[in-house]
């Protein structure tokens, strides 16, 4: 981590030029000014380490939450920064907030490290920076530590973010993406496949008339719900990129189960499919941020359902399918028409900085 | 949606299979079991594994994925030429995208990007037009692709640079058409089809007439078809009813959308932009007169053909690989010696295995159900 971790805020104001320059990023008092004005404003945390290269924490508070730590890391690159749903900020919050929350961790501490590329505007590096402090507030953790470069024209694409997250697991929790039997439902908490669609569709792949907003949302609470109601969860995993299909398929070959779907009770909104039957895409390999895959014993799965439901990240709860006996490490969905096929895990080129 | 599921209700799906079923069991199954229908274009093929259709049917009944995927059967010395050409300095080459990963004898048109050539992906060949009326100091090429369904937009684009006057722009021209090709297959002596699905949208273009001579020469049911899975089960249905009642028709299934003549605006671009080659090369097949249309004299600024040094080097198919015999329906996929281990849609040796309309690509991903049986 670089010797710049964010600190209280000094004076403010700085910064009074339009856009950012490699002079932002040589160290000296640009760069202090830049990340005084445009993230320490934002992030003011009482939190933050005044005058330390990194945040610390006292062991003893953390372990009152429970007994694992949880630490992850993820990186934001997605083009456009600004789409209907959120941005690279939001994004790059609940992403990581999530990849904690799927592990049943207590997500509490982010980090933030910006890759900026000369010329910038500060005013948009601003809304993004309080894009990020809002959605860590809303999702009940802080942003403690942080870093900013500034590369020169053409060595990065705007903007990149990258945040680590440090969480708590507490004791009673036991995920696993290789714990699914057979007989265990499989749940989705809502419309999927937005996200993917609402990124082609802000990079001007098609013009709707109403644009598909991102489904980027924290899911820590909506997790915790479902922990209560459904105890017994076997695993959890949020379907980002390559979609509900990508995890499907990670679930059952780690599991060495099968598992069958059925396309009928697939969520996916109206615009989302006709966006995809026009394009050739298929629903279940779109990436989501507000999406997560649960497996959950039989007797527990109508409690699970009924608490997502509940809860307003999870108001279109579906149970897609089962785990079986069948071929292990196999996906198979019946059809909206009645037969069967193979989903596999997807093949060739991804759909680019999607996330 | 409302529209298109009206197409894939199960329900019908099932009454359709019901009729497939009992008609079936009318015909002298004995003396051509299984009955093979050929389905000629990859749009089917898509469908038809991307719903499950073919696991619905009764087993009597074998689908043959026929060539009708423009990707599919492309041979290898044409994606060489691409690269050559794409690796001139000054070019910048225009492709449909599931044209990228087809692998030549060296490289894909992908890995050539990936060292340094300037390939770029568009939706339509006019976005290719506007390239190179933005960047008047290259040399932008088409890759016209496809069957007469991409074959007027691209004559169209042609026409349309003439006017403009756009001398930095030429297509590649690799179209082809279906019917040489369907009479190769009926010719060739290891075949046996009983009937066929007709490409709808091809279909949509040249109209139902080009395919009477299969019905009155070859005396083989043809039934137009739409693509929606409900569309390829009625269609079954048709042809079946056709071998029941011993006919052999043209029918149309896909009215909605196909006129009998066809469309004449696009047939007029076509003539007027194209002439026949004496015979093309299609992978697996080998050459079939007449099956490909070049450029004509009168647009020869506009064909890339004419415009660069093209090496032209006819490359054999790898020995071993059989996309011949799977295209023509001689063996299934999964009964290539290279399926599924040399062979795969990450590193594909025949092109059968590159686009989602080729059969082993469709065969790998979606898997070929059975009635009774369960994974094949
Ligand atoms: S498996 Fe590969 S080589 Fe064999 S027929 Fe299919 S595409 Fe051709």
């Amino acid at each position: 981590m670089n010797e710049m971790p964010f600190r209280r805020a000094r004076s403010l104001g700085k910064v009074n030029v339009p856009a950012v320059t490699l002079a932002h990023g040589g160290g000296g008092r640009a760069m202090k000014d830049l990340i005084d004005d445009v993230f320490i404003v934002a992030f003011d945390s009482s939190f933050l380490a005044p005058l330390e290269d990194q945040a610390r924490f006292d062991l003893a508070e953390l372990a009152v939450y429970g007994d694992r730590l949880a630490f992850t890391t993820d990186s934001y690159v997605v083009d456009p920064l600004f789409f209907p749903g959120g941005d690279i900020g939001k994004l790059a919050v609940c992403g990581t907030v999530n990849d904690l929350a799927v592990g049943g961790a207590i997500p509490l501490y982010l980090s933030c490290a910006a890759i900026v590329e000369e010329g910038v505007s500060i005013d948009m590096l601003r809304r993004i920076a309080r894009s990020m402090a809002e959605t860590a507030k809303g999702a009940g953790v802080r942003i403690v530590t942080g870093d900013t470069k500034v590369v020169h024209k053409g060595a990065c694409d705007k903007l990149f973010i990258t945040t680590s997250g440090v969480g708590i697991i507490r004791e009673d929790i036991r995920l696993g993406v290789d714990l699914a039997h057979p007989g265990d439902a499989v749940l989705v908490n809502g419309l999927f496949g937005d996200h993917g669609a609402a990124i082609l569709e802000a990079r001007g792949e098609m013009a709707l008339e109403t644009p598909i907003a991102s489904d980027c949302a924290p899911l820590h609470d909506l997790i915790a719900t479902l922990l209560a109601a459904a105890p017994g969860a076997r695993c959890l995993r949020d379907a980002t990129r390559g979609g509900v299909a990508t995890v499907l398929n990670e679930i059952a070959e780690a599991s060495d189960v099968g598992i069958e779907i059925d396309e009928e009770h697939l969520p996916v909104r109206e615009e989302v499919r006709g966006f995809c039957e026009i394009l050739g895409l298929d629903p279940l390999y779109l990436a989501n941020e507000g999406k997560i895959v649960a497996v959950i014993p039989p007797e527990e799965s109508e409690a699970a359902l009924a608490a997502m439901r509940a809860h307003h990240l999870g108001e279109r709860a579906t149970i897609i399918g089962w785990i079986t006996d069948g071929e292990p490490g196999r996906v198979v969905m019946r059809t909206v028409l009645g037969g069967q096929r193979i989903v596999d895990m997807l093949v060739g080129e991804q759909l680019p900085r999607i996330c | 949606m409302k529209y298109v599921d009206e197409f894939r209700d199960r329900g019908k799906a099932d009454a359709l299979v019901a009729e497939i079923d009992k008609l079936v069991s009318t015909i002298d199954i004995a003396a051509r079991r299984p009955i093979h229908i050929m389905e000629v274009c990859g749009g089917h093929t898509h469908s038809i594994f991307r719903y499950g259709v073919e696991g619905m049917l009764p087993k009597e009944i074998q689908l043959i994925h026929g060539p009708g995927c423009p990707v599919c059967v492309l041979p290898m010395g044409r994606v060489d030429d691409c690269i050559a050409i794409a690796e001139h300095a000054n070019v910048i080459f225009t492709t449909f995208g599931d044209a990228m990963r087809v692998p030549g004898s060296r490289k894909s048109l992908s890995q050539a990007r990936a060292d340094g050539a300037d390939v770029r992906m568009v939706y339509s060949p006019m976005d290719a037009l506007t390239l190179a009326r933005n960047n008047p100091d290259r040399e932008v090429v088409f890759f016209g692709l496809g069957f007469e369904t991409t074959m007027p937009s691209t004559a169209l684009t042609v026409l349309q640079a003439e006017s403009e006057g756009i001398a930095n722009f030429s297509v590649f021209c690799n179209h082809i058409t279906i019917v040489p090709t369907i009479k190769a297959i009926l010719d060739s002596p290891d075949v046996h089809i009983d009937g066929f699905l007709g490409p709808g949208h091809v279909s949509m273009v040249i109209g139902t007439a080009p395919y009477e001579f299969i019905a009155q020469y070859y005396r083989k049911p043809l039934v137009v078809a739409g693509f929606e899975p409900l569309d390829v089960l009625q269609s079954i249905w048709m042809v079946l009813k056709q071998i029941r009642e011993q006919r052999a028709d043209v029918e149309n299934q896909y009215a909605r959308v196909v006129q009998g003549t066809g469309n004449v605006a696009a047939l007029q671009a076509i003539s007027r932009v194209y002439e026949l080659r004496p015979f093309f090369e299609w992978r697996g097949l080998g050459s079939i007169d007449h099956s490909g249309v070049r450029i004509r004299d009168e647009y020869a600024r506009f064909d890339t053909e004419r415009k660069f040094a093209i090496p032209n080097v006819r490359i054999a198919d790898p020995k071993s690989c059989q996309c011949g015999e799977v295209l023509k329906g001689v063996i299934k996929p999964w009964q290539c010696k290279l399926f599924g281990s040399a062979c795969t849609p990450e590193t594909p040796l025949g092109a059968l295995m590159v686009s989602s309309e080729g059969a082993c690509a469709a065969y790998h991903q979606y898997g070929g159900f059975k009635k009774q049986a369960g994974a094949a």
